[in-house]
């Protein structure tokens, strides 16, 4: 059995997560900033009874600012931890079938994408980046510590 | 089948964990006839189900230590070490073959005939040390009826009803919203109580008592000293703490490590106590308690102490350390070398510790809960061992404030209070850009708020509200916030890492709406707000010294007398407040009294018409006499910090000051007793002496026979005069009593002057109490 990919847009790339990790897709609608927090820490919503720390993508792969000020925006909920995540991406598409084993890529990509690649991925709609939701949840700054 | 052999070994289980700690009880009580059987119970029942399931070595076991327990129910025989031991082992034995059972493997085979003949009775029983338990008092006779649960399932329960607790929020504001009618309004609020209620008890669901994890300790400590043959003793205290049911788990392996270590490295052998001139049973304390948002678990045992030097040497020895550092590091940091991996003080490894696994797995165990260990140890004396655990959810309460239009919570428990930036008694200042608060004359660090967090604050500086806090341990400083709102109790969890990585908070809640809240650390605060805690302090009190003697800060009850007199009452002579009927209040014997309970008080202060129904007054106590001071109403509560101009003449007046901005007439307490209570009123009391309250002979022999000539008697921590004070030693003094007797212990005095009294010379010990009383009047 392969392994089932969730594809998202960050920053106007496609890109895979593990569906396995994702709990599920919400709508974030209120954000309650968390000052001082590191700036990929777009801030705290709560799904239901559960807090869920939000992470902006963008600013994880240094890429940018999303721009939280319009109101709803689509997320997918991870655990990492026993804390739950909702990682904002532009756009989530759909779960597709993996048909390979993740594989380096050899060609320079941004240094951003690089922290947070875990390798190759082959599916019907061509080659994929295989996110680790771990890198990307820990940001820019826990890997120059 | 299957179910009922599951059944069987969830009873034997539960069984087992209780009996830890009973089995050891028993041995050092065997008359303890319910703990005798609650482990005879125990064997039976293995040995009636063992039968049925076809389990003979099981069957051979139980039957064996169910014979052996029955002769001592009977009465036949003496419950010695070595058949405690033998039991033991045979309890370990099942236990074993449980586990085993319960993994699904086939049960092992081997020979028991070892463990049923330990049960035999020898002539000649050796003797094994004792453990004995002081545990606080387990009555096991009512055991709460439980059942087993997984974690996920409450888990589910929980997220449940706090779901349940927001859809009831968001129903509450569409009623709100909509047209209410009072039906539907009655059954909103019976459900929202019913939620309430619930919501209140899955918390408690998650929480445990520490007790479970302490339990099985007098057991550990009983095998590990009888091993290593040492004797200790066990005391335990708090077992009532709650925790997090997972916390406690995630703790049992440190805590179990660093008792081991406490038994072998810490105590020493009986011999080696007596010669450093302790008693030869060791004491192994092991304490619980909630201090703030975290448990406290001290472990402290009464052994030789770690050698900080001796560590720096190994540290430095084993190249943890660089030689340099090592003759910088102050005693504390010294014995926090016992937390690097591959040290150990002992000389040689035994079975118990030493093994290589140390204190720094201890560490890192307790670390990745979120928790700290501390250790602090005197050579000679013994060591003790912190570990502080964070409560992992938990209710706090908590004071929730805003800034820039955001809501946070500060925890109640550091708070220490709450004025107003532009309050009479508050002024703010900056030093070098640093803010500096005066609180009624304490020079208090103080953050705003909104410059820590990095955001606009649209309220002036004037008028916002200082919360002074006080993080545990450490100096008070004053957080500058935009508006205080309410307290509420809070269901705090932990942030996420990322959160927690500012060290500005302690974990997240949700409010009622639904939206998240985060909780400050008053710690974190004052570390990123730049206060520095510590040197604080020392600054503090070279402002605070001069204060202090230039004004006098007398507490005072500000309060309207019954002529409509602004007046100020010394807080210290204020008993309390009483409201009496106007009717009890009557001429008699000269002046007016009051009739307060079974006690008629002169009354003071009744210069104007008394109200028609009903009299407040004040209960004043000189410490021996008390008397009534009727007033119309109190004020406030403050101080007196201004200048006092004393009045002319002597009256219950004695001065004018400025109280709270206003001019107020101090009442004069001694004028009042001096003048309301005449000679009657002090003659009926009784004559007071003094006892040592830390002599057990004078509190036990010989205060009865001082009560019965009609004393009262007080102790040192009374300071007031006394008529008489009785003293031991010969050459102490007692300024504050009127008489002194000495006692001697010697039949015959030392010299002639010596005019102290046998103390078992009653004729002349009552002769001496009844002059002594005599000479008052």
């Amino acid at each position: 059995m392969s392994e089932l990919l969730l594809i998202v847009t960050i920053g106007g790339e496609r890109v895979a997560f593990p569906a396995a990790a994702v709990e599920s897709v919400v709508e974030l609608d209120t954000l309650i900033p968390v000052p001082r927090a590191a700036p990929h820490v777009a801030g705290l919503s709560a799904l239901r009874s559960r807090v869920l720390t939000v992470i902006d993508c963008m600013r994880s792969l240094e890429l940018g600012v999303t721009d939280c000020s319009d109101g709803i925006r689509e997320a997918a909920v991870v655990e990492l931890d026993g804390h739950h995540y909702a990682l904002i991406v532009d756009l989530v598409e759909d779960v597709i079938e993996a048909h390979s084993e993740p594989t380096a890529v050899r060609a320079a990509m941004g240094e951003g994408w690089e922290r947070v690649s875990q390798g190759m991925i082959e599916t019907d709609e061509g080659p994929m980046l295989l996110i680790d939701i771990a890198a990307l949840v820990s940001g820019a700054e826990a890997k120059a510590a | 089948m299957d179910d009922l052999i599951s059944e069987f070994i969830a009873e034997c289980r539960e069984m087992l964990e209780a009996l830890g700690g009973e089995i050891v009880a028993w041995e050092a009580s065997p008359d303890d006839r319910a703990r005798l059987d609650s482990i005879f119970r125990f064997v039976h029942t293995v040995k009636g189900n063992c039968g049925f399931f076809d389990f003979p070595r099981l069957e051979a076991l139980s039957h064996a230590a169910e014979d052996a327990l029955a002769e001592v129910r009977g009465g036949r025989r003496h419950a010695d070490p070595a058949l405690v031991s033998a039991v033991l082992a045979i309890i370990d034995k099942i236990a074993e073959m449980i586990a085993a059972l319960d993994a699904g493997d086939e049960l092992p085979v081997g020979d028991d005939t070892v463990l049923i003949q330990a049960l035999q009775e020898r002539a000649e029983a050796p003797t094994a040390p004792v453990a004995a338990t002081v545990a606080e008092a387990q009555s096991k006779a009512v055991a709460p009826r439980t059942i087993r649960l997984s974690v996920e399932l409450l888990d589910r329960l929980m997220s449940g009803v706090s779901d349940m607790v927001l859809a009831r929020n968001e129903l509450a504001r569409r009623l709100r919203e909509t047209t209410s009618e009072v039906a539907v309004d009655g059954a909103f609020e019976r459900l929202s109580s019913i939620i309430a209620e619930m919501r209140d008890a899955i918390t408690r669901t998650r929480m445990q008592r520490i007790e479970n994890l302490f339990v099985a300790l007098p057991r550990m400590v009983r095998d590990l000293s009888a091993e290593l043959n040492k004797q200790v003793l066990v005391d335990i205290e708090g077992g009532d703490v709650e925790l997090d049911r997972e916390m406690i788990e995630m703790i049992r392996d440190p805590l179990t490590h660093i008792i081991r270590n406490a038994v072998d490295h810490g105590i020493e052998t009986a011999a080696e106590r007596l010669k450093a001139g302790k008693r030869e049973i060791g004491i192994l304390s092991v304490s619980a308690r909630q201090s703030g948002n975290q448990i406290l678990i001290d472990i402290q045992d009464d052994g030789r102490g770690i050698n900080g030097k001796k560590l720096v040497e190994k540290a430095v020895a084993a190249g943890v350390i660089e030689k340099s550092e090592a003759a910088n590091l102050s005693p504390r940091e010294q014995l926090a070398l016992i937390f690097e991996a591959g040290l150990s003080t002992a000389k040689q490894v035994t079975a118990i510790s030493g093994r290589g696994v140390g204190m720094d797995v201890v560490r890192s165990n307790i670390e990745r809960i979120g928790g700290i260990v501390e250790v602090d140890s005197t050579v000679g004396l013994g060591t003790r061992m912190t570990l502080r655990v964070p409560l992992t959810l938990t209710i706090i309460p908590a004071l929730t404030v805003s800034v820039a239009g955001q809501n946070f919570a500060i925890p109640r428990s550091a708070i220490d209070e709450i004025v107003r930036a532009n309050g009479e008694s508050v002024t703010l200042e900056k030093l070098g850009g640093a803010g500096v608060a005066t609180i009624r004359g304490r020079r208090v660090p103080e953050i705003a708020l909104a410059e820590v967090l990095g955001l606009e604050s649209d309220i002036p500086e004037r008028e916002r509200s200082l919360v002074v806090l006080r993080p545990a341990g450490a100096d008070v400083y004053a957080l500058a916030v935009d508006r205080i709102h309410d307290h509420e109790e809070l269901v705090v969890k932990p942030a996420a890492p990322a959160v927690m990585a500012t060290g500005l908070y302690a974990g997240t809640t949700l409010a009622d709406d639904g939206s998240p809240i985060l909780l400050f650390d008053p710690a974190g605060i004052a570390q990123v707000g730049g206060v520095k805690l510590e040197a604080h302090d020392r600054a503090a009190r070279i402002v605070e010294t001069p204060v202090a003697a230039a004004e006098v800060d007398t507490p005072v009850l500000l309060f309207v007398g019954l002529d409509g007199g602004r007046r100020a009452m010394r807080l210290a002579v204020v008993d309390r407040i009483e409201e009496v009927p106007t009717s009890s209040i009557r001429h008699g014997a000269g002046q007016l009294r009051v009739q307060l309970g079974e006690a008629i008080l002169p009354l003071a202060g009744a210069n104007g018409e008394l109200p028609a129904e009903k009299v407040r007054l004040f209960r004043l106590n000189d410490g021996t006499c008390e008397i009534g001071y009727a007033f119309r109403e109190v004020i406030d509560l403050s101080a007196i910090a201004h200048d006092v101009i004393p009045a002319e003449h002597p009256g219950e007046v004695s001065a004018v000051t400025l109280v709270a901005g206003e001019p107020a007439e101090l009442v004069d307490p001694h004028w009042l007793f001096s003048t309301f209570l005449t000679a009657t009123e002090r003659m009926p009391l009784q004559p007071v002496c003094r006892l040592p309250a830390d002599d057990p002979w004078m509190q036990n022999m010989l205060r009865p026979i001082v009560e019965a000539a009609g004393y009262r008697v007080v102790s040192e921590v009374d300071e007031f005069e006394v008529d008489l004070a009785i003293l031991s030693d010969l050459s102490a003094e007692d300024a504050a009593a009127a008489r002194t007797i000495r006692l001697r212990a010697e039949p015959d005095p030392a010299s002639e002057k010596d005019q102290s009294i046998y103390r078992y010379d009653r004729a002349g010990l009552l002769k001496a109490l009844k002059s002594a009383g005599a000479g008052r009047r």
